[in-house]
């Protein structure tokens, strides 16, 4: 038999043997494993209005790109205020006309089969949301896509019960809603947004994010070929200007927005004084609670999934490591030691943990926060994983000795970046964890229930896991505290934001 | 109606950190969904193949049995860039046989030892049993920790008699094996697994099961086990090895669990000298994986030898 490899001989200060190291190197390498299922991209994409396919009046298209490789995917149509006001007549007819007055029962039928559509093409739009937005395939295609479809098929579930929505009130439709959505999960976030708003009886002018169209406009086939009638749904591309016009068009009864803090104020400014109803989900700066009684390997894990999800492109994310100091120095070496397996490149392969930052701009905020980090005093430990030549990538970051001060500790990096603080004692936890202007997510890491209810109660978030990280369910609302914004989604809660009680 | 864990339990879980149930599965789930290719799924195959315990462990086994097993270690496949497989793993009365056969050969003989499964007879004849096989020419030993001493919380009575082995065994190689069974939660496995590893030395085994119970090794327990090794290692700098036994009978699997070791422990555990696979049927899957890897088609079972469910 082979003699082993011996590991790498370091002493440790104390006893001047070797210190005992693990070896994650290069015996056994993994093959490239791409996925290969044909994603049917179309090389010019025009805007969804009243059910058709139609070109911007103003004739303009702008490129959307892969984040992974910066190359070209397609061209998708530039909205101006025109086709924005366009969009909204269509969707005022389609409400006042058909799907205003259809019975519950008749449009779940649309929202099962828009779901069943969905399913039945799952590989396909994976591997668009994936080449679209530099995420894992892995992710894509066990998350996203599977819980776009799941939001379709609850909500159809709740278009026939929608007397129970609200017990002893009934609830009516608002009419027209303008929705925003961001580019972290460009499907689902579309699904959380349209599937409650359809299931209660709106219709919808809807903007996709500028670097993430592809698979909202892919879904809008899917709505022809599911027959959804004209107007019940329109989706009008392009940048902020184009969000503007969505959220500020009078027509709107409702503006539903998920995004950055800063756009979610100043939407909210230029609201002021209408009588639009509004919905904002917006950033996180989460704390990641780690008691010196948790199971330590798991909730290793568990902060993993957390923060280098999706490259931390996730407003719940547990950014903010709070992590109790008797067990301090053992997490961070075993975090430490479980970034050295995380695999990091090309997001089309199926092995791939963390793929690509989903645009140049986003790569640069994060370098710029994390070398605040650096200079505030923080110490830098990134993964040694190699990175592709091209496109857009950012190792696994840990920064340690942050305190509440620094604004690695503050402000919401939204990238794969995680602020490690200690605390001594559980107020002081419960103290650290609610400092922040932000309150949409939590998680709590120990093995004394009590502790945990106790917690529950005391952490100023909108959800608060425990023993576990982003775990999502369409049943379950999700929304924010304080700067995080307000209302919900998903849920008996999140179908009550978009109805009128009467 | 269950019994509250001893008191002792709490004390050792107090040192070593619990385990979260739902928290290793899910991480296990991950290791389902690597997708291992060409060049890595051929370097796979021919390691668990060269990670194999092939075992006979029935009344019925017979000399002629043995000879069988024996020449299967030996020569698995007409490939010559099949390895062996570690060893071959027999009762004690079977020993002589199988050592006959394997002599001044890379394959080891293992014997189950210490009133495998049970473990329930007086100490003094279990340790005369380790004994006798190490005469006989065992090179390794795999014993069954006294479960009923360990759910007593009698851990000092477990460690004993676990060190009494490592003591008959000489130069044998020991495995322990916890039967995770038996001891039900994740909890007990990782209390197990220190038990076990602090009266053991290096280059000696911690073993799922005996393969006679219900439910056998399961990326699950698997995972628990590999965090306590690489906690002790890390810990002590003492590498112990692991076998998951038992219910391993696909290719596929056996990938899995390799990709649990390179990710937990790294590439250091990637040997037969620190990894094992108990199992009989699993042998045949991994040759026809790989004869399906060179000729890009599935051979019938009966091309490879001894393709029967009982060895």
């Amino acid at each position: 038999m082979p003699p082993l490899a011996s590991p790498p001989p370091k002493s440790s200060p104390r006893s001047g043997r070797p210190r005992p190291e693990l070896i994650f190197g290069d015996l056994w390498p993994y093959d490239p494993a791409p996925e290969t299922a044909d994603p049917k991209l179309k090389p010019r994409y025009d805007l969804f209005i009243d059910g058709k396919f139609v070109p911007a009046r103003g004739g303009k298209y702008f490129d959307t790109i892969n984040p992974a490789t910066e190359k070209k995917l397609a061209e998708v149509a530039l909205a101006g205020p025109a086709d924005v006001d366009a969009a909204y007549q269509a969707a005022r007819r389609a409400a006042d006309g058909v799907w205003g007055r259809m019975a519950g029962r008749e449009r779940a039928k649309y929202l099962f089969r828009i779901a069943r559509l969905l399913q039945d093409r799952a590989r396909e739009f994976a591997v668009a949301e994936t080449l679209n937005g530099g995420k894992p395939i892995k992710e894509s295609r066990d998350f996203d896509v599977p819980m776009a479809a799941a939001h379709f098929f609850y909500h159809a579930g709740w278009a026939d019960k929608l007397e129970y929505v609200a017990p002893g009130r009934r609830v009516a439709p608002l009419g027209v809603v303008g929705q925003v959505i961001p580019w972290n999960f460009p499907l689902l976030m579309l699904a959380w947004k349209i599937a409650p708003a359809l299931a209660m009886g709106n219709t919808v002018v809807l903007k996709p994010a500028e670097t993430t169209p592809i698979t909202a406009l892919k879904l809008a086939e899917i709505f022809q070929d599911a027959g959804l009638p004209p107007g019940v749904v329109n989706l009008v591309t392009g940048a902020g200007a184009t969000g503007a016009a969505v959220m500020a068009h009078p027509i709107a009864a409702k503006v539903a927005f998920t995004g950055s803090t800063e756009v979610g104020k100043i939407i909210m400014r230029s609201l002021a004084g209408t009588d639009k109803k509004m919905t904002m989900e917006l950033g996180g700066k989460a704390a990641n609670i780690i008691f010196d009684d948790a199971p330590i390997n798991q909730a290793v894990e568990g902060v993993v999934n957390g923060i280098f999800f999706n490259q931390g492109h996730v407003c719940c994310a547990g950014s903010r490591l709070l992590v109790h100091e008797p067990v301090a120095e053992a997490v961070i070496a075993k975090l430490k030691q479980r970034l050295r397996v995380l695999r990091v490149g090309d997001p089309l392969d199926k092995n791939t943990d963390v793929g690509a930052i989903n645009s140049r701009e986003q790569l640069n905020k994060i370098r710029h926060l994390v070398d605040v980090g650096v200079k505030e005093g923080a110490e830098l430990y990134q993964a040694p994983c190699p990175l592709p030549a091209r496109g857009f990538f950012f190792r696994p970051t840990l920064l340690t000795g942050v305190t509440q001060s620094h604004r690695v500790a503050r402000e919401e990096i939204f990238g794969p970046v995680l602020s490690i603080l200690t605390f001594r004692t559980v107020d002081e936890a419960v103290e650290k964890a609610n400092n922040t202007a932000f309150g949409l997510s939590a998680g709590v890491w120990t093995d004394k229930g009590s502790r945990i209810l106790k917690m529950s109660t005391e952490l100023k978030a909108g959800v608060v896991w425990a023993n576990t990280f982003n775990k999502f369910d369409p049943a379950s609302p999700f929304g924010g505290y304080k700067e995080s914004g307000f209302g919900r989604e998903g849920g008996r809660q999140g179908i009550l934001d978009y109805a009128k009680l009467v | 109606m269950p019994v509250a864990p001893p008191k002792a339990f709490f004390r050792v879980l107090d040192e070593i950190g619990p385990v979260d149930a739902v928290g290793i599965e899910e991480r296990v789930a991950k290791y389902t969904t690597r997708s291992i290719k060409k060049e890595a799924k051929v370097w796979g195959l021919r390691k668990a193949v060269s990670m194999v315990d092939l075992t006979t462990l029935e009344g019925k086994d017979t000399p002629g049995k043995i000879d069988s097993l024996c020449s299967k270690a030996l020569h698995p496949s007409d490939d010559p860039t099949v390895p062996t497989v570690a060893a071959v793993c027999v009762y004690p009365s079977m020993v002589r046989r199988a050592k006959s056969h394997v002599a001044d050969t890379k394959v080891r003989v293992a014997s189950v030892a210490t009133a495998f499964p049970s473990g329930q007879l007086p100490l003094k004849l279990r340790l005369q049993e380790v004994r006798s096989a190490v005469t006989d020419g065992a090179d390794e030993i795999d014993m069954v920790i006294n479960r009923g001493a360990f759910l007593s919380g009698e851990y000092n009575e477990v460690r004993d008699e676990i060190s009494a082995v490592v003591e008959a065994c000489g130069d044998a190689a020991l495995k322990v094996i916890l039967e995770v069974s038996e001891l039900e939660t994740y909890d007990s496995i990782r209390v197990a697994s220190f038990l076990a590893m602090e009266s053991i030395r290096e280059g000696d085994f911690i073993k799922t099961s005996t393969g006679k119970t219900s439910l056998n090794a399961t990326l699950g327990n698997n995972q628990v086990m590999l965090e306590a090794i690489r906690d002790f290692y890390l810990d002590t700098g003492t590498a112990i090895g692991m076998k998951p036994a038992g219910g391993i009978r696909a290719a596929k699997q056996a990938l899995q669990f390799l990709i649990a070791i390179k990710e937990t422990l790294g590439d250091a555990w990637l040997t037969n000298e620190r990894y094992r696979f108990g199992a009989s049927a699993l042998l045949n899957d991994l040759l026809r994986q790989l004869a399906k890897e060179k000729s890009g088609a599935y051979q019938a079972p009966y091309y490879f030898s001894d393709a029967t469910d009982s060895y």
